[in-house]
């Protein structure tokens, strides 16, 4: 566990001081600010529904899809980022009794 | 976002008192709303596989919330840690253009680049760069930077050794906080036609591509619609010039 903690420490580290440290005409490159602004928007997706949906290498479906859907419904009325999470695990918790 | 050009920043700031009293203010209330999540974080961690001193390192040295909560994600799912700090690493890229864009706006000298990185993150440069002046800037980023490293850093440890006494996270449905974590990160995002449907195919191929390939994996294949719409050569709507960062903390 320790070289990928290193690993995604240190790189996410570099990345900082590169941007930090790198002149602004990338940022004039309107392809590469949509990447960019597009990056998050992917992996989130895709690390939600994974994390959601599939158990090791198969979909499947269990009281965490619930949890979600009251995450949903929690962001849908402006709750704080602390309630959204204690409501998925709280949903997801009781279907499992 | 109306953020000024670095042009018209004013380089000194006219109600000097008044502004850093209110960008201290937010500083502080960022750094609680921060420490919030980084409880979460702590939780999620040590009950995912890693020493309450793996989950503290992550926060002291990556110091990046969407990244670390990717990170554990995959090696919680039992997938390869590799592949986790690879997502870690695509999610940290915002915080590069973050640093470009910070860079012109707060004229660091270059000794205090490596420690300014650092503090490179969503809600730092989010209150830095709707300053009208260099001084005020130069506060926020730094005020923010350092109260949300504290209490990120603090509520890390706390919620890592509440969690630890844990037996099975299942039952508290722990296995749920991460998804959900990171609904809350993606909704701000999801205003605009084209970010929705990128969020839809990413989702799709991540799901599809599940039974063949090792966990995790899906997920960086998924990244590859961003970069496939991103380059397109006429995207519908023009990109945000300013990177946008989020008032959500990530």
């Amino acid at each position: 566990m320790w070289p990928a903690v290193i690993v995604a420490s240190l790189s996410c580290y570099v990345i900082k001081v590169v941007g930090i440290s790198l002149p602004r005409r990338l940022l004039d490159n309107a392809r590469v600010m949509h990447v960019a602004e597009l990056l998050p928007v992917a992996l989130l997706a895709a690390l939600i529904a994974t994390q959601t949906f599939t158990t090791k290498h198969a979909l499947h479906l269990d009281a965490r899809v619930a949890g979600v859907v009251a995450a949903v419904g929690a962001i849908r009325l402006k709750a704080p980022f602390l309630v959204v999470v204690v409501v998925a695990c709280t949903v997801t918790a009781l279907m499992r009794l | 976002m109306a953020a000024p050009e670095q042009t018209e920043l004013l380089e000194a700031d006219p109600h000097w008192p008044t502004t850093r009293t209110s960008v201290l203010r937010d500083a502080i209330g960022i750094g609680i709303a921060t420490g919030a999540y980084g409880l979460s974080f702590g939780g999620i961690s040590s009950t995912s596989g890693l020493s309450v001193l793996q989950t503290c390192v992550l926060s002291l040295a990556l110091f990046s919330g969407a990244s670390q909560f990717a990170l554990v994600g995959v090696i919680g799912a039992g997938g390869n840690p590799m592949t986790g700090a690879a997502t870690a690493a695509l999610l940290g890229v915002r915080n590069g253009f973050y640093g470009m864009r910070l860079a012109g706006l707060l004229r660091l000298r270059p000794r205090w680049r490596p420690i300014a990185a650092q503090l490179v993150i969503d809600e730092s440069t989010a209150m830095a760069i709707v300053r009208e002046s260099r001084p005020a800037a130069r506060l926020a980023f730094w005020a923010t930077g350092i109260s949300v490293f504290v209490f990120w850093n603090a509520a890390t440890l706390i919620g890592g050794l509440a969690a630890h006494a844990l037996r099975d996270p299942r039952t508290l449905g722990l296995d749920a906080a991460a998804p959900a974590a990171f609904l809350a990160l993606l909704s701000p995002r999801l205003r605009r036609r084209e970010p929705r449907a990128v969020a839809l195919l990413a989702a799709g191929v991540a799901l599809v591509s599940v039974p063949f390939v090792p966990t995790g994996v899906p997920v960086l294949l998924a990244a590859a619609v961003a970069v496939v719409a991103g380059v397109r050569p006429t995207p519908e709507v023009p990109p945000d010039p300013a990177g946008r960062p989020d008032q959500v903390p990530a």
